[in-house]
């Protein structure tokens, strides 16, 4: 092994791990605010890259029947809680959200995928139409079930997990897409040639946990998030919801999912069951955080990408074996140095 | 002029004659991967169910069509429901190897013939107690292998880069390729794998260039074979591509774009059915079936997988005439072992795929008109008669 060949292996260890490092960073969010750990994560990346996918071919994604479809379910249980409480005060917004929009999507999608739109306009009519799957998401399966246990909010996690791999497969079908790429051409860095996609992935990424940083740094709503996760009952007591505090980590956590997908389609082929892989490691990347950590998360997925990149030049039969071996030394590490956390149940 | 009296007792008679045959027509058990990991084999083979014969020596064929999710417990399950409780008389079944070769025991213990589609030599060989039972349409990789290394030889290859799935089909692929190019003089210089999955291949890929082979065979199977294919060429990889015929596959080219343009892999007749001489055997029956496929699910929809299913069916057509002679009655056991004798005894079967030839110890009947050698030039699969 040479230097020009550890540059490139670094390169795409570094590219990789950005992107696990978004996902990672999208499951300690969901654990700290809802105590979900969010399997399905991975399924976001899939939905995301191939409905940009199929709007590129200029074909309707069938992600738009989904949504009217979670939408209508999510007005269903409104209603009856509704009933159920006599509280009928935020139903407008609800119809708005999960009726209107979805319809308007459903009209919208057609429209912009017939007309050889620019690449963006697709990218936007994607996330349009996979965001708000993830507070949908959260409000029919998590929500009902918000103060459950940790296992079993991870029961549901592996369902919803199931079934959205199985209704991605009756979506998009067995066979991987891609998308063209956001840039074109490479760039000499003096040491290595990068191409320019590669570091677009790796730029947006640190844009986007910039931006993250921002938003639980200077909002109040990344704030009344960072309240929820440091002290649920708490958070509570001075009047943030936990319904909205879960809606919108669950949008979050599907809009970095849909944006990681995004942003790897053009270098990579995307299958309908690509995700949980990814989200598998990027899940590794949040066991190296201890579930907690935004930082130790990221150094762990830059760690995870590195030894993916490294493991498949040198033995490539067991790069796999390789990657998941790295949590045990973590957990044991871990469980040693740390003294158990207060569980809040 | 009928009575009301003899009405009523004809029209009773016409419905017993024809709730009667329900029980006497052919039953065939499908279980196929329609989900999971082999899911893009397994759909084209359930859509090619619908197309099969419905009707063979005058006897009408039912089809029952089970998904497995390429479980191998799944496919063991479905296979004992498919002949417990439909009364099957064959199965064909089903799309990956291991699921098929868990089936071969509950068909050697329930006596009753099978069919599998998925390509493993080590369904159908050798044939003994267990595998009579077996038969199976893919081309077995050693014959494909073979072509390929002939190609290799002829295009002066004297070294082979190897890059494979990380599974059962990477791992026959490497085995049966290495005796294939020992045979011819061919070295292997690295052998990488992956996983279907996997996001990137550049560590791989690098090993694979370092070691600088004169050809690169990737051997894996639907789109997911396009992802060494694209990282070679962005490496500057300037060698001969060869791919598998796990690769002859429409999605493999709208995947890869320009970066496939002068592979060469072996595939089934049926991907350059239209390009092949007018006297070949398989020419008409592949042409049937993209015909068939083509008008239920499009233009261009057509893969050689499904045609594997077809040909199954076509096995069964052709065996069930000389089952019945025996005078033995669908849906008992002297049929079901009646029908194993006849398919054991087919001859020149001309199929979507090659000319099947079974014989007591050659459970896959296929010989080299099974293969061609195709070179993908500008976007399409080209014919290549002289490699």
């Amino acid at each position: 092994m040479d230097t020009t060949i550890a540059l490139i292996l670094a390169q795409d260890g570094i590219v990789n791990g950005a992107i696990y490092a978004l996902l990672g960073l999208a499951l300690v969010l969901v654990f700290a605010v809802t105590r979900v750990i969010f399997i399905p994560q991975g399924e976001f990346v899939a939905f995301g890259a191939l409905t940009l996918a199929m709007l590129v071919d200029g074909r309707t994604p069938a992600t738009a029947w989904l949504l009217v479809l979670a939408g209508a379910a999510v007005v269903l249980m409104e209603l009856a809680r509704a009933r159920r409480t006599g509280l009928w005060r935020g139903l407008p917004r609800t119809l708005l959200a999960c009726v209107a929009l979805p319809f308007f999507l459903l009209w919208l999608a057609p429209r912009v995928a017939g007309a050889g739109a620019p690449l963006w306009v697709n990218v936007l009519t994607a996330l349009a139409l996979v965001v708000p799957l993830g507070p949908m998401l959260y409000r029919v399966a998590y929500q009902p079930l918000a103060e459950a246990s940790v296992l079993v909010l991870l029961i549901v996690s592996v369902a919803v997990h199931f079934a959205l791999t199985g209704i991605a497969l009756a979506f998009f079908g067995a066979e991987g897409w891609r998308t063209p790429a956001f840039v074109e051409g490479s760039v000499d860095l003096g040491f290595a040639v990068w191409s320019g996609q590669s570091l677009f992935v790796v730029g947006t990424c640190a844009a986007l946990i910039a931006a993250l940083w921002l938003f639980f740094g200077r909002t109040l709503y990344g704030k009344a998030l960072r309240a929820t996760a440091v002290n649920r009952r708490g958070a509570r007591l001075v009047g943030i919801s936990t319904g909205m505090s879960g809606s919108l980590t669950f949008g979050l956590a599907a809009l970095i999912g849909a944006l990681s997908g995004m942003l790897i389609a053009p270098v990579t082929t995307i299958y309908y069951d690509t995700g949980f892989l990814i989200g598998l490691k990027g899940f590794v990347a949040a066991i190296v955080g201890g579930l907690a950590s935004y930082p130790a998360a990221a150094a762990g997925a830059l760690l995870v990408g590195l030894l993916e990149a490294f493991a498949s030049f040198w033995a490539s039969a067991y790069k796999e074996v390789i990657v998941f071996t790295l949590i045990i030394p973590v957990l044991l590490w871990r469980s040693l140095s740390s003294r158990p956390a207060e569980d809040e149940e | 002029m009928m009575g009301r009296k003899q009405l009523c007792r004809f029209l009773l008679a016409a419905a017993a004659a024809l709730a009667l045959p329900a029980g006497a027509q052919v039953t065939v058990g499908v279980t196929v991967s329609s989900t999971g990991p082999a899911a893009s084999l397994g759909i084209p083979e359930r859509n090619t169910v619908a197309l099969l014969p419905a009707e063979a020596g005058g006897q009408k064929i039912r089809y029952i069509v089970l998904d497995d999710a390429t479980d191998t417990t799944q496919a063991v399950r479905n296979m004992r429901k498919l002949v417990s409780e439909d009364n099957a008389d064959v199965v064909i079944g089903t799309s990956a190897t291991p699921g098929s070769l868990a089936m071969v025991d509950v068909a050697a213990e329930t006596g009753t013939p099978m069919i599998s589609v998925a390509a493993s030599a080590k369904i159908v060989e050798p044939v003994d107690d267990k595998r009579r039972w077996a038969f199976k349409t893919p081309q077995n990789d050693a014959l494909m292998a073979g072509a390929l290394a002939g190609a290799m030889a002829r295009q002066g290859v004297r070294t082979l880069g190897f890059i494979g799935f990380a599974d059962a089909y990477g791992d026959s692929w490497l085995q049966e390729i290495t005796r294939a190019a020992a045979a011819k003089g061919i070295r292997i210089v690295a052998a990488e794998k992956y996983a279907r999955t996997d996001t990137s291949v550049t560590g791989q890929v690098l090993k694979l260039v370092a070691a600088r082979p004169d050809a690169v065979l990737v051997a894996g199977a639907g789109t997911p074979a396009a992802l060494p294919q694209k990282e070679l060429k962005a490496r500057g990889y300037a060698g001969i591509y060869y791919q598998t015929h796990g690769a002859a596959n429409n999605d493999v080219l709208r995947v890869c774009g320009k970066d496939c343009d002068g592979m060469v892999l072996p595939a089934g007749p049926l991907l350059v059915a239209a390009q092949l001489p007018d006297g070949n055997p398989v020419k008409q029956s592949a042409l049937a079936y993209i015909a068939a496929y083509e008008q239920a699910h499009g233009a261009g929809s057509t893969n050689t997988f499904g045609g594997h299913m077809w040909d199954a069916g076509q096995l069964v057509a052709a065996a069930v005439p000389a089952a019945l002679s025996t005078g033995a009655r669908p849906g008992t056991a002297e049929f079901r072992a009646a029908l194993r004798d006849a398919l054991e005894g087919l001859r020149n079967v001309p199929a979507s795929q090659g000319v099947f030839n079974m014989s007591p110890a050659d459970h896959a009947g296929f010989d080299e008109r099974s293969r061609v050698m195709v070179k993908v030039e500008n976007g399409k699969w080209v014919y290549q008669p002289d490699l």
